[in-house]
C-alpha cells in the first residue's frame, strides 16, 4: 500500500467541499423560514446524512485489514465536516450500536494535506471493548459514522516550525498518530528533517503498518526505524533508547503508548540531564514533564482506571460522602441536580447546553470550563477538592456539593 | 450514569411515611411499586436498535408527509390536490405533535444519545415553545397529576373538573368554552404555559413572565409566517386554497390534540386527589395515584401512533420516559397487575371516553 500516493479525490455530489458547503448554507438560510421549527438541514439529513451540517457524518468507503485484530477505515466525510486536520490529531467518531450512539476518538492516520476529502483511522480491536471490535470486524463499507471536529495538540509542527531532529517513541496502536505525521512529512517538498522512530510491537505479524514502515525506512533517507518485538526482546528500557539514539535527550520527542513506556522516557530522560537545561512547564495536554527537550505525549487510555467514587477512598470531605450536588451554569442560568457519579460534562449536556469536549475520558483537555465556585470530585481518583477559578476537566469531574460553572 | 440522571428527572417523591394520611395506603403498595419498577427495568434493558429504527421511521414518514402536503397545497387550485395536501399536512402535524414532539420532549428517546432526537434540542410545530411546555407539563403535571390545587392541567385553570374545586358562576359557561378551546388548542396551551396565575400568586416574577412572552411572540411570528404568509405566497395562484389548507390542518390537529389529551385525565372514572393525599407519598403510592388519575382508550396501531400512544395514558403516566413504542406491550401487563391487586384501571373505546369526558365537563359546570 503506497501511503504517499495521493488519495483519489472524491468530493460528495461532484462539488468540492467548500463550494458545496457554501451553496448549501445559502440555500439553508433562504429556506429556513419554511421549515421552522426544524431547519432545512433536518430534511437534507434525511435525504442524505452526508449533507447534514449540524450533525456531521462520514461514510466508510473501504476497510483494510492491518493485522488479525486491527483495520484501517477509509472515511469520506460529508459536507458538514470541516476538513483540514493537523498531522497527529484525533477524530471523534460516533458509532451506533444497538440503537445507542457511542463516541470514541481515533488518531487520523492519513496525511494532513492529502488532496481529496478522504481520511483514515486505524483501529485495534480491544477484545473486551465495546466499540473497537465493532469497527474492526463488523463495519462494512457503506457504514455511516458520525464525526466530530479533528482536534488535539499532539501534532507535527507546521513546515517552517518543524525542528531539524525528531524522535518518535511508540508502542502498539500508539503508532497511529505518528503514522499520520510520517505520511505528512513524506509529502512535504524538500529534504526531510532527521527522524528516528522507535516502535514496539509484540511480534512482526502484530505490528501495525509493518510493511509500509519497512518500505518507508528503505525509501526515505531521513528516516531511521527501530522495530522492537517485545514478545522476544522484552520491553524497551532507557538504556536501549540511549544505545539506539544517543542524542535523544536533545531531540524534540513525540511519544504515544502505554503508561510504562512514557514513564521510561520521563524517568530516564530526567536522570541523564543536568537540571538547569530543563525548560519550564508547558501546555498540560500537548507536552509534559520538564525532562527531555520538549516531550509531547499522548495517551489512549486513562492513567488510572475510571472508578466510581463509591469504590475509591474519598478525599478530605467525608461529610459529602458520595453525594452529588446542584450545578449552576452561570452564563446560561441553567440549574440541574447532578449525582456524584455523573460527569459535569454530561450534566451540562443533559440540561441542553452546548458543552465543549474532546475525548470524554480525561485525556485531551478539550472540555475545560472555569469553575466559579464549589467542590468537584475527580471520577478517576475519587479525590474531592475545591478549585475556585480553576479550569476543570468536566468529563472526569463530578459535583461534590453545590457547584457553579462559568458556562 | 444515564439512569441516575433520568431518575432525578423523574418526579420521585420523598419516601418519608406519614401518619396524617387521610386514606391509609393499602399494605401491598410497596410490593405493587416494586413490580412496576421491575417492569420498567425490563423495558430499559431491552431498548435497542428496533426502537431506534421505529422512531427514525416515524420521523421520516412525518417529514415526507409534510413535504408532500406542502407541495400538493402549492397547486391546490385543483380540488384533489387540496384534499390530498390538507390530509397529508394534517397527518404530518398530528404525528409531529403527538408521537414525536410530546414523546421526544419527555426524554423518551434520550437514551439513543442522538443530539438530533433529544429532549434538550427538540423544538416542535406547536405554538408553545418546547422549554415552557416541558416545565408545566413534564415537571408540574406529571409530578402532581390530578392533585387539586397543584396540577394546573386539572381543568387547565379554567375548567372545574372535580367537586373539590369551589364552584363559581362562570363555570356555568364551561361546556361552551371547553368546546371553543378545541380548535385553538395550541393558543390555549401557549397562554396557559405562561403561568400568569403563578405571577399573581407570587410564585413567578413579572420579569420572567415578560421574557417568556417575548419568546412566545417570536415563535408565534415564525409559526404564523410559515403557514399563513410564506407558503401561500409561494403557491402563487393557489395562495388562498393553500392558506385555507394550512389553517384546516392546524385546526384539525388542535381538535385532535384536545380530544386525546382531555380523554387522558377527564373521563368520569378518573380520580382526583387532595394535597394531603400526596404528603410523604412513597414511590408505590405515586404509582397508584398515576394509575388512578389517568385513563386509557382502546384502538388499533394507527390510532395509537396518531395519538402519540397517549391512548396508553396510564402506562405513560407510570413510565413517562419509556419509549412510546413500548406502551402497547406494557399496557396488558400493567392492566393485569392492576387486576391482581384490585386497582381500578380506566379504559374503553375512544368514543366512550370522549362522551364521559364531556359528561364530566357538564356535570361540574353546576354546583355540587
Ligand atoms: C486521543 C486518543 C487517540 C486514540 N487513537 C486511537 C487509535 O488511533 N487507534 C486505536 O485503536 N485506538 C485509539 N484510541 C483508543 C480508542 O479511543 C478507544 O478507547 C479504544 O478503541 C477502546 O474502545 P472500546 O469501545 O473498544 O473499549 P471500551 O468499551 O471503551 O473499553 C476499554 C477498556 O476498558 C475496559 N472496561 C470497560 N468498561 C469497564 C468496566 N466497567 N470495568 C472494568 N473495565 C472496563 C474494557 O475491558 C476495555 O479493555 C485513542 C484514544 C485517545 C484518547
Ligand atoms: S473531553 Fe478530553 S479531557 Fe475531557
Amino acid at each position: 500500500m503506497p501511503a504517499f500516493s495521493p488519495h483519489p479525490p472524491s468530493p460528495p455530489w461532484g462539488l468540492p467541499g467548500r463550494v458545496g458547503r457554501r451553496l448549501l448554507s445559502v440555500l439553508g438560510t433562504l429556506t429556513a423560514p419554511l421549515t421552522t421549527p426544524l431547519s432545512p438541514d433536518d430534511y437534507l439529513g434525511l435525504v442524505d446524512p452526508l449533507l447534514c451540517a449540524r450533525h456531521p457524518a462520514g461514510v466508510v468507503t473501504a476497510v483494510r485489514p492491518e493485522t488479525a485484530d486491527a483495520a484501517t477505515l477509509v472515511i469520506r466525510p460529508g459536507l458538514g465536516w470541516r476538513g483540514g486536520h493537523r498531522a497527529g490529531q484525533f477524530l471523534p467518531v460516533g458509532v451506533e450500536l444497538d440503537g445507542v450512539r457511542h463516541w470514541r476518538t481515533y488518531s487520523l492516520t492519513s496525511a494532513a494535506d492529502a488532496p481529496g476529502r478522504e481520511v483514515t483511522i486505524t483501529v485495534k480491536a480491544d477484545p473486551r471493548g465495546k466499540v473497537s471490535p465493532h469497527l474492526v470486524h463488523r463495519t462494512p463499507p457503506g457504514t455511516l459514522l458520525r464525526l466530530g471536529p479533528a482536534q488535539g495538540e499532539f501534532v507535527l509542527p507546521a513546515p517552517g516550525a518543524t525542528p531539524d531532529r525528531l524522535l518518535f517513541v511508540t508502542a502498539g496502536s500508539g503508532v497511529t498518530p505518528v503514522m499520520g505525521m510520517l505520511r505528512t512529512l513524506v509529502r512535504r517538498p524538500g529534504p526531510g528533517p532527521d527522524v528516528v522512530l522507535l516502535h514496539s510491537a509484540p511480534a512482526p505479524d502484530e505490528c501495525l503498518f509493518h510493511a509500509e514502515l519497512g518500505h518507508l525506512a528503505h525509501e526515505v533517507p531521513w528516516l531511521r526505524l527501530h522495530l522492537r518485538y517485545t514478545r522476544t526482546a522484552g520491553r524497551i528500557t532507557g538504556r536501549d533508547i540511549d544505545l539506539l539514539c544517543p542524542d535523544w535527550r536533545s531531540r524534540e520527542t513525540w511519544a504515544c503508548g502505554p503508561e510504562g513506556l512514557l514513564d521510561v522516557l520521563r524517568e530516564h530522560g530526567e536522570a541523564g540531564r543536568p537540571r538547569a537545561e530543563r525548560p519550564a512547564g508547558e501546555h498540560p495536554g500537548g507536552a509534559e514533564g520538564p525532562c527531555v527537550r520538549r516531550l509531547h505525549v499522548e495517551r489512549f487510555r486513562l492513567a488510572a482506571p475510571a472508578a466510581l467514587p463509591s469504590a475509591t477512598p474519598l478525599g478530605p470531605v467525608a461529610a459529602n460522602d458520595g453525594a452529588g450536588g446542584r450545578v449552576r451554569f452561570a452564563r446560561s442560568g441553567v440549574e440541574v441536580e447532578s449525582a456524584a457519579s455523573v460527569p459535569l460534562l454530561e450534566a451540562g449536556e443533559r440540561a441542553g447546553l452546548p458543552m465543549p469536549y474532546g475525548c470524554r475520558r480525561g485525556i485531551c483537555f478539550g472540555c475545560l470550563v472555569p469553575l466559579v465556585s464549589g467542590r468537584v470530585r475527580d471520577l478517576r481518583t475519587g479525590e474531592v477538592r475545591d478549585g475556585d477559578g480553576e479550569l476543570i476537566q468536566t468529563c472526569v469531574q463530578s459535583a461534590a456539593g453545590p457547584v457553579v460553572l462559568d458556562r | 450514569m444515564t439512569s441516575t440522571v433520568r431518575d432525578q428527572l423523574m418526579p420521585t417523591p420523598p419516601s418519608k411515611p406519614t401518619t396524617a394520611h387521610p386514606l391509609e395506603p393499602p399494605p401491598w403498595t410497596d410490593e405493587f411499586g416494586t413490580e412496576l419498577d421491575r417492569l420498567r427495568a425490563e423495558i430499559v434493558a431491552g431498548r435497542g436498535a428496533r426502537d431506534a429504527r421505529y422512531i427514525h421511521r416515524v420521523i421520516a414518514v412525518q417529514r415526507g408527509l409534510e413535504a408532500g402536503g406542502r407541495i400538493a397545497l402549492s397547486v391546490s387550485l385543483l380540488p384533489p390536490a387540496w384534499l390530498a395536501g390538507t390530509a397529508m399536512l394534517t397527518t404530518a402535524k398530528v404525528l409531529e405533535n403527538m408521537e414525536l414532539g410530546h414523546n421526544i420532549l419527555h426524554g423518551q428517546w434520550d437514551w439513543m444519545g442522538d443530539p438530533a432526537v433529544h429532549s434538550t434540542t427538540w423544538e416542535w410545530d406547536f405554538l408553545t415553545p418546547a422549554d415552557a411546555w416541558k416545565h408545566t407539563h413534564n415537571h408540574l403535571h406529571h409530578t402532581y397529576t390530578n392533585v387539586v390545587g397543584r396540577d394546573r392541567d386539572l381543568g387547565y385553570t379554567i375548567l372545574r373538573m372535580s367537586p373539590e374545586q369551589p364552584w363559581r358562576p362562570v363555570y356555568l359557561l364551561q361546556p361552551l368554552y371547553a368546546a371553543l378551546l378545541a380548535p385553538v388548542f395550541e393558543w390555549g396551551i401557549a397562554l396557559y404555559d405562561l403561568e400568569a396565575d403563578a405571577v399573581t400568586a407570587g410564585r413567578k416574577s413579572v420579569r420572567s413572565l415578560f421574557g417568556e412572552i417575548g419568546r412566545l411572540f417570536r415563535k408565534g411570528v415564525r409559526q404564523a409566517a410559515k403557514d399563513y404568509v410564506l407558503f401561500p405566497l409561494l403557491a402563487g395562484p393557489s395562495a388562498l386554497p393553500c392558506l385555507l389548507g394550512n389553517l384546516t390542518a392546524n385546526v384539525l390537529r388542535n381538535v385532535w390534540a384536545h380530544t386525546v389529551i382531555f380523554c387522558g385525565h377527564f373521563p368520569g372514572d378518573v380520580r382526583t386527589f387532595s394535597e394531603a393525599d400526596i404528603e410523604g407519598e412513597t414511590r408505590g403510592q405515586w404509582y397508584l395515584r398515576q394509575i388512578q388519575g389517568s385513563a386509557d382508550f382502546e384502538g388499533g396501531f394507527l390510532l395509537h401512533v396518531l395519538s402519540g400512544n397517549l391512548g396508553h395514558q396510564i402506562e405513560h403516566h407510570v413510565f413517562p420516559d419509556l419509549p412510546s413504542s413500548r406502551y402497547a406491550e406494557l399496557a396488558p401487563r400493567v392492566r393485569s397487575l392492576c387486576a391482581e391487586y384490585g386497582v381500578p384501571y380506566a379504559t374503553g373505546p375512544l368514543w366512550r371516553q370522549y362522551a364521559s369526558m364531556w359528561g364530566r365537563v357538564v356535570r361540574y359546570a353546576v354546583p355540587g
